[in-house]
Parts: structure tokens; C-alpha cells; sequence
């Protein structure tokens, strides 16, 4: 048996196209969804060099267009989403205690879709155009009368994506529902854990949507079908519904697993357990919930009239209660705690005022009448990037920091570190801040240019400078990135004295995760441990034989096949249609017919790695 | 015989979720068929907002007759039932009468098909067509996914049965089966509600439903 688990070794590159570890796979989405990062911030930079000065002609009006309908799309789908999946996969199996996902296939398809979904959208720069709908892509600028191919991008492109994220989320949601350790009940979760399954409920149920209005908008571009045309009897606002009925719950997608790993790090770095963490998993999941019922704040202007604006008012007023509720745990955790300022805790402390005015500055948003006059300002420019920037991005450089030695077995350096906060940090506040003050002057959003002398000036010169501090701030972090791979030194187990389970074991986790499967006996597994004065966890099996998946190259396949597809629809050459969804197919078939042993890995392999038992 | 017996004294009263892989299977399958509500009730609204815009093409009242859509609803309500017998005559370790159910299903689901192409040729030839009005659209758009998911089960019935054979009855294949017959009657649920809310609202509602 033994000769059998080394059949499946494998190196390099080969390695990478059919890992289904999810910790690879979470390397994997974080070099993915980084990569777009820094295409988004390119795009990013260039807007906000179109508008250092007034009337500035340094990109035009159409590739203006293109510029701020990538950035959108790209940062939200395909650098953050990503970075969030990255985060899930290395941690959430560890913290359960659990050996691997439910579904390990499934999750490299997951991957694989979202990566080759990303590639065909970004490729609409160099094939005709990119989409210049906005990333809402509402119908009055989405349809092929007003838009040119670069829309067929953003449908075909989003929907493959979308699909790896669906079975993204159903993955997570089976995977702490069936795979929990002996005595990991879920009043015992951690907090990310909580965070991401939550936010995996509302992939579930958000997705879907968003899917739907691709296809009908791809059927209304490409097939001739009117569901959007008022001339034949369609309507704009299904559009608008659709994409906001999955559009709201996804920030919050976004926000939920920052809101995990703020707990997790203020927890750790002020040496005491999360204060209310009942409080927490309720809030939680009242957010995930109440997130499903708001989603017409977006649309207070689009004329549903005063009975339903006031209704979706209230009830988005609703959602600052549990966010409260956790931004005064999170405070009183630290509240007399030893707190230690590490650069994951930095982010984590500045997250909390930063959220919290993305969070205030949401409220005013949800009184309809007031936000006659913010909508489409920058003042929603604002907000929203307070709570994704200053909210999500701080929150997934915490993670970062706190889980680097997790991932990849060294340590980020924490000078440099703590240079790519500040850097960072400054950056946002002077990029966004002076936008909520455009706004309320009147200055609208997703326009290409303004005039002088309309006390617009300054702000955006501002702004302009605040985004160089956000770039050094992220060129910092992959000079960190370059130092700790170049470092020979090896990252402890359990580096920050933490409490969660996924530093009882090496660090980087080994291929089975857990030699033994930990029992679990509290909340906080590993600190109860070490406060009972124990070395690790206790076992809750003997020493065995472990099994594992097998690697396999069909998801990338798979991928590659509706990849090869969209190129089909958008260029109207349906055999390539036809072949991509055959090759789809054929995967399938051969995933199904072929059943997958799998391989075990031997005691004697576990020791011979050096795992105290 | 003497077959049937050395798998019954293996398998388990419910091999499907015997091991762990296979209740994840269930379980993911359940929350999938969850999304695909979400799918199904997108589609459900865009067709109640868009039912009466027929851009002066005919309406769903003078396209729509009641024998025929009636017809696909008792074949696909029959299919579901012995989908049913199937999943009985797995929890027996019949993998004989499981194979025959199967094939039942996959007979009535191909009978179902061939209504909905006739239909749907029909109605192209009278001016009703997915270009031709917003209706149009959330009509064939809403009852084509559902064609599609049943077009779909039937290929997936098609690699099952060859698993049966292949492989006949064991842990691992069971799930695949009660899988199977999870989505199937799924989509006869949704097909209920396409039924009632496409044709007999229009029927018996008339234009303005
Ligand atoms: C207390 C919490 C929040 C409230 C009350 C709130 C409220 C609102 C409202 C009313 C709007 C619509 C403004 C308009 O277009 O006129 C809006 C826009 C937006 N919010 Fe929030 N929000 C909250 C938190 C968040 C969070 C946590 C995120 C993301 C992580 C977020 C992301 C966005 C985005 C992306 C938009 C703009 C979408 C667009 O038009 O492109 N919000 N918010
Ligand atoms: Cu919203």
C-alpha cells in the first residue's frame, strides 16, 4: 500500500493544473484574484489620473468608460471574491479540524471556472473592447443599440465565474456542516469559520439571481430576445431587480469574512476570547439574513414609489443594529486586553473607524429622501469604497498577515509591514475622504471629466494623491512577499500564541492537515488546551492510515471547455459554442463513470515528516 | 440470485448515505437544488412581470390548450412517481427493478421532450416566437430552462444505467442514484408551478391575468 501513495506525487506546473488540496487551492485563488488585483488598481490609477485636474483629455470619455466598468467588475468578482475564497480554503478546514473539504473536485472546478471566467473577460481589451455598461451593467446602457461587444464579455466572462463561485459556496457550506471534528459544534465555530459559512449561505441564494439576469441579458444580445426592450414590450427594471437582489447580499459576501478574520485577530492579538461571541454568530447571521431584504435602496430613485422606498429605508436602517452590535464586540475585546500591535492587528484596529463611517455614511444613504440627492454622487463613491476598501481590503491584509505563516511556513516581515499599513492606510483616507464631500457638491459618479472652478478642484487633486499612498502601500506588500520567500527562516506552529485550532499544527499545514484527528473540548480549541496546561490537542483517534483524493486535470479541462464556449457566443461561431460545451460534457461523463480511490498516506509517512503525534 | 445476495449482505439499508462522501453528496445536492429555486424563481418573475406584454402578437390565451400541456403534466407527474420506485428498489438492493424504473423514467422524460418540441414548433409557426415580444422571451426562456433540465436528466439517466451495469449497486454509486431522483422530482415540482402559473393562468385567466 505504501508503494501506492507515491504514485501520486507529482511536480511543478502539473502539480498546480490538478492540485484538488485545498490548501493549494487557496494559493492558487490568491495568486489568481491578486493578479486582477493589481489589473483593477492599474485601472484605478488611470481614472484617477483622468481626473487629477479638470477637464483633463489624458484617456477620453470611452475608455473612461471601459476603465471604470472593469475596475468595478474586476475588484469586486475577480480580485476580492478570490482573496475572500483564498482565505476560506487555507483556514476553514483547519479550524474545523477537518482533513480536507467536502467536495475537493468540486473545488478545484470552482477555481478553474472563476480563473478562465476572469481571463475571457479581461481579454475584451484586446478583442473589440471592454464592457463600458458600468459594473451594474443596467440595460439602458447594457443593450447592443447603446454597447458594443465588451458587454458580451462581461455576460459570458461573469457567468463562468459565477459558476465556479456557486459550487464555491456549496462546497463551504457542506464541508462545516459534515466535516467538523469531534466536539467542533457549531456554538464552538470559530468566527471566520461562522463568517464563511454564512457568507457561503448567501452565494448560495445570491448567485442564481445574478446568473439568470446574465443569461436573459445574453439572450436579449445575442439570441434577439426582448425581456429589457420597452419597443417590444420589455422592461428596464426587471434588470435593475435582478441584479440587486443578488447585488446587495454580494457586499455582503464581501463584508462577512472581514468581519471573521477582525475577530479572529482582535481575539488573538488582545490575548482574551471574543467578547459575545453568541452575540457575534447571531449578528452574523441576522445580517445574512436581512441582507436578502434591502436590496431596493438601490433603486430609490427608479420611481417604485413611497410605500416600498420606505419599507426597503427601514429595513436597511434594520441591518445597523447587528453590524453595531459587532463593532462594540470587537471594541470590547480589546478593552483591557494585552493588546499587541502586529501589523494584522494594525489593519484590524483600522478597520474598525473606517468601517464604521462606510457604515455611517451607509445609514444616510437609506433615508430615500436624502438619497434624492447623494444617489449617483460621489458620495455612494464614498461609501462604498469605505466599507470595501477600508472594510474588506483591510480586513483580507489582516487575514493575510495573521494566516501568512499558515499558508506558506514563514513569516511576513513585520517592519515592512507595519510600512504597507500606514502607506496604506493614509492612502485610503486621503483617496476617499474628500469624495463624500465631492458628492455632496454635486459632483456625479462615472463621469469622464469636470470643469474648473466649481470648488471641485482640490478634492480631486486629493484624491488623485491619496491613491499613489494606496499603491506604495500594495507594492510594499509584494516586496514583503519577495523578502519572506527569500527567507530561510522556518514560521513556528502557533507564531502569535493563538487560540484556534489551525496553530496546533505546523506550520505550513501538512498534506493531511491533522495527524490525528483533535478532539475538540471548548470554544477557542487550542487555548482550552493550553490553559489545561497541555502541549496540543488531544487526539480523538489513533495513529492511521489517511485517505486522500486524487489529483485530477478535468476541472482544468472542464474550464478550458466553457472558456473555449464563451468565445463561441460572444463571436456568434456556435460550432466553438457547441465543442466548448462538449468538452464540458465529456468531463463530466469521465468524472462520473471513472470512480476516484483515492491514495493513503501511511503512519510511517507521517513521522518520517517530522509531526509529533 | 446468488449476486443479489452477496450485495445485500454488504450493503447497507441506506448504501446512499453510508459513507461519509455520500451523505456530503446529499447534502450538497439538496443546497444546490436550493440555488436552483433562486434560478427557477428569477425565471418565475420575469415571466409574471412580462406575461401580458405580447407586443401584438398572440397571447398565451389564444396559444395555449389545455390537452396537451395537461398530457405533459401527467407523463412528468408518472416519471416522478417512478423515479420514486426506483429509489424503493435501491432500499431493497434490487438493482434489477431499480434499472427497470430507471429506464421507465427516461422513457416518460423523452416522451415529455418530444411534447414540448411539438408544442413549441407549433406556436413558432403561429407568430409566437423568443424574438417576437418580451412575452415571448419569458416564455420560451422559462419553459426551455425547464426543457433543458429535463433534456439534462435524461443524459445524466443515460450514464447512470450505464453505471448500473458497469458497476451495479455499491456505496458509491447508491448516492448517484438518490441524487438522481432528488433532482428528477424536482423538476417535475417546478414543471407543477410552470403548469399552473404559464398555462392555466393564461388559460383560464385570459389576457389580463
Ligand atoms: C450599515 C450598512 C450599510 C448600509 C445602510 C448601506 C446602504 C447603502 C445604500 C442605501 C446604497 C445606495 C446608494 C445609492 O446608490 O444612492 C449603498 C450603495 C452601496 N453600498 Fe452600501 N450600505 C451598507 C453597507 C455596505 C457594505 C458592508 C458594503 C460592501 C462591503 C456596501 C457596498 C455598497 C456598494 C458597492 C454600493 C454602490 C453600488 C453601486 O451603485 O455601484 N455597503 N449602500
Ligand atoms: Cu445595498
Amino acid at each position: 500500500m505504501s508503494g501506492h501513495a507515491h504514485s501520486h506525487k507529482r511536480s511543478g506546473l502539473w502539480d498546480w493544473l490538478t492540485t484538488v488540496d485545498h490548501k493549494k487551492i487557496g494559493i492558487l485563488y490568491l495568486i489568481a484574484g491578486g493578479f486582477f488585483f493589481l489589473i483593477g488598481g492599474l485601472e484605478a490609477l488611470l481614472i484617477r489620473l483622468q481626473l487629477i485636474v479638470p477637464e483633463a483629455d489624458f484617456v477620453g470619455a470611452a475608455t473612461f468608460n471601459e476603465l471604470i466598468t472593469m475596475h468595478g467588475t474586476t475588484m469586486i468578482f475577480l480580485a476580492v471574491m478570490p482573496v475572500i475564497f483564498a482565505l476560506m480554503n487555507a483556514i476553514v478546514p483547519l479550524q474545523i479540524g477537518a482533513r480536507d473539504v467536502a467536495f475537493p473536485f468540486v473545488n478545484a472546478l470552482g477555481f478553474w471556472l472563476f480563473f478562465f471566467g476572469g481571463v475571457l473577460l479581461n481579454t475584451s481589451w484586446f478583442l473589440g473592447g471592454a464592457p463600458d455598461a458600468g459594473w451594474t451593467s443596467y440595460t439602458t446602457l447594457a443593450l447592443k443599440q447603446y454597447s458594443g461587444i465588451g458587454v458580451d464579455f462581461y455576460v459570458l466572462g461573469l457567468q463562468i465565474a459565477g459558476l465556479g463561485t456557486l459550487i464555491g459556496g456549496i462546497n463551504f457550506l457542506v464541508t462545516v456542516i459534515n466535516m467538523r471534528a469531534p466536539g467542533m459544534t457549531f456554538m464552538r465555530l470559530p468566527m471566520f469559520t461562522w463568517s464563511a459559512f454564512v457568507t457561503s449561505g448567501l452565494i448560495l441564494f445570491a448567485f442564481p439571481a445574478i446568473t439568470v439576469g446574465l443569461v436573459l441579458l445574453m439572450f436579449e444580445r445575442l439570441f434577439g430576445a426582448n425581456f429589457f426592450n420597452p419597443d417590444a414590450g420589455g422592461n428596464v427594471v426587471i434588470w435593475e431587480h435582478i441584479f440587486w437582489i443578488f447585488g446587495h447580499p454580494e457586499v455582503y459576501i464581501l463584508i462577512l469574512p472581514a468581519f471573521g478574520v477582525i475577530s479572529e485577530v482582535v481575539s488573538t492579538f488582545s490575548k482574551k476570547r471574543l467578547f459575545g461571541y453568541s452575540s457575534m454568530v447571531f449578528a452574523t447571521v441576522m445580517i445574512g439574513f436581512l441582507g436578502f431584504m434591502v436590496w431596493a435602496h438601490h433603486m430609490f430613485t427608479t420611481g417604485l414609489g413611497p410605500i416600498a422606498n420606505t419599507l426597503f429605508g427601514i429595513a436597511t436602517m434594520l441591518i445597523a443594529v447587528p453590524t453595531g452590535i459587532k463593532i462594540f464586540n470587537w471594541l470590547f475585546t480589546m478593552w483591557g486586553g494585552q493588546i499587541r500591535f502586529t501589523t494584522a492587528n494594525l489593519f484590524a484596529v483600522g478597520f474598525i473607524p473606517t468601517f464604521t463611517i462606510g457604515g455611517m455614511t451607509g445609514v444616510m444613504l437609506a433615508l430615500p429622501a436624502a438619497d434624492y440627492q447623494y444617489h449617483d454622487s460621489y458620495f455612494v463613491v464614498a461609501h462604498f469604497h469605505y466599507v470595501i476598501v477600508g472594510g474588506l481590503v483591510f480586513g483580507l491584509f489582516s487575514g493575510l498577515y495573521y494566516w501568512w505563516p499558515k499558508m506558506f511556513g514563514k513569516m511576513l516581515n513585520e517592519k515592512l509591514g507595519k510600512w504597507n499599513f500606514w502607506t496604506f492606510f493614509i492612502g485610503f483616507h486621503l483617496t476617499f475622504f474628500p469624495q463624500h464631500f465631492l458628492g455632496l457638491m454635486g459632483m456625479p459618479r462615472r463621469v469622464f471629466t469636470y470643469l474648473k472652478n466649481q470648488d471641485l478642484d482640490l478634492g480631486n487633486f486629493i484624491s488623485s494623491i491619496g491613491a499613489i499612498g494606496m499603491t506604495i502601500g500594495t507594492i510594499l506588500f509584494l516586496a514583503n512577499v519577495v523578502v519572506a520567500a527569500r527567507s530561510k527562516k522556518q514560521a513556528p506552529a502557533d507564531p502569535w500564541d493563538a487560540r484556534t485550532l489551525e496553530w496546533a499544527i505546523p506550520s505550513p499545514a501538512p498534506e493531511y492537515n491533522f495527524a490525528q484527528t483533535p478532539l475538540v473540548r471548548g470554544l477557542d480549541a487550542l487555548w482550552v488546551e493550553k490553559m489545561a496546561g497541555n502541549k496540543g490537542m488531544t487526539p480523538a483517534e489513533p495513529l492511521g492510515s489517511i485517505h486522500m483524493p486524487s489529483p485530477s486535470f478535468l476541472p482544468f479541462l472542464m474550464s478550458i471547455g466553457l472558456f473555449i464556449a464563451g468565445y463561441g457566443f460572444i463571436f456568434e461561431h456556435h460550432v466553438f459554442s457547441v465543442i466548448g460545451i462538449l468538452i464540458a460534457f465529456a468531463c463530466m461523463l469521465m468524472r462520473s463513470l471513472k470512480d476516484d480511490h483515492g491514495y493513503h498516506i501511511e503512519p510511517d509517512e507521517i513521522e518520517e515528516k517530522g509531526v509529533k503525534a | 440470485m446468488s449476486a443479489d445476495h452477496t450485495v445485500n449482505s454488504v450493503l447497507p439499508d441506506e448504501p446512499e448515505k453510508a459513507t461519509l462522501e455520500g451523505k456530503n453528496k446529499v447534502l450538497g445536492f439538496w443546497l444546490f437544488l436550493g440555488g436552483e429555486t433562486i434560478l427557477f424563481g428569477t425565471l418565475f418573475a420575469t415571466f409574471i412581470a412580462l406575461r401580458n406584454q405580447t407586443n401584438g402578437g398572440p397571447t398565451g390565451h389564444e396559444l395555449f390548450e389545455l390537452p396537451l400541456t395537461a398530457a405533459a403534466t401527467v407523463i412528468l407527474l408518472v416519471s416522478s412517481m417512478t423515479s420514486v420506485m426506483s429509489v424503493l428498489a435501491m432500499h431493497q438492493h434490487n438493482l434489477k427493478k431499480m434499472q427497470v424504473w430507471l429506464t421507465i423514467t427516461a422513457i416518460l422524460g423523452i416522451a415529455f421532450l418530444a411534447l414540448e418540441i411539438y408544442e413549441f414548433s407549433h406556436y413558432v409557426a403561429e407568430g409566437h416566437k423568443m424574438s417576437s415580444s418580451a412575452f415571448g422571451s419569458a416564455f420560451y426562456t422559462l419553459v426551455g430552462f425547464h426543457g433543458g433540465h429535463v433534456l439534462f436528466g435524461v443524459l445524466w439517466l443515460i450514464t447512470l444505467q450505464l453505471q448500473a451495469i458497469k458497476k451495479g449497486l455499491t456505496v458509491v454509486t447508491a448516492p448517484k442514484f438518490y441524487v438522481f431522483s432528488l433532482y428528477w422530482h424536482f423538476v417535475d415540482l417546478v414543471w407543477v408551478f410552470i403548469f399552473t402559473v404559464v398555462y392555466l393562468m393564461s388559460i383560464v385567466g385570459g389576457k389580463v391575468g
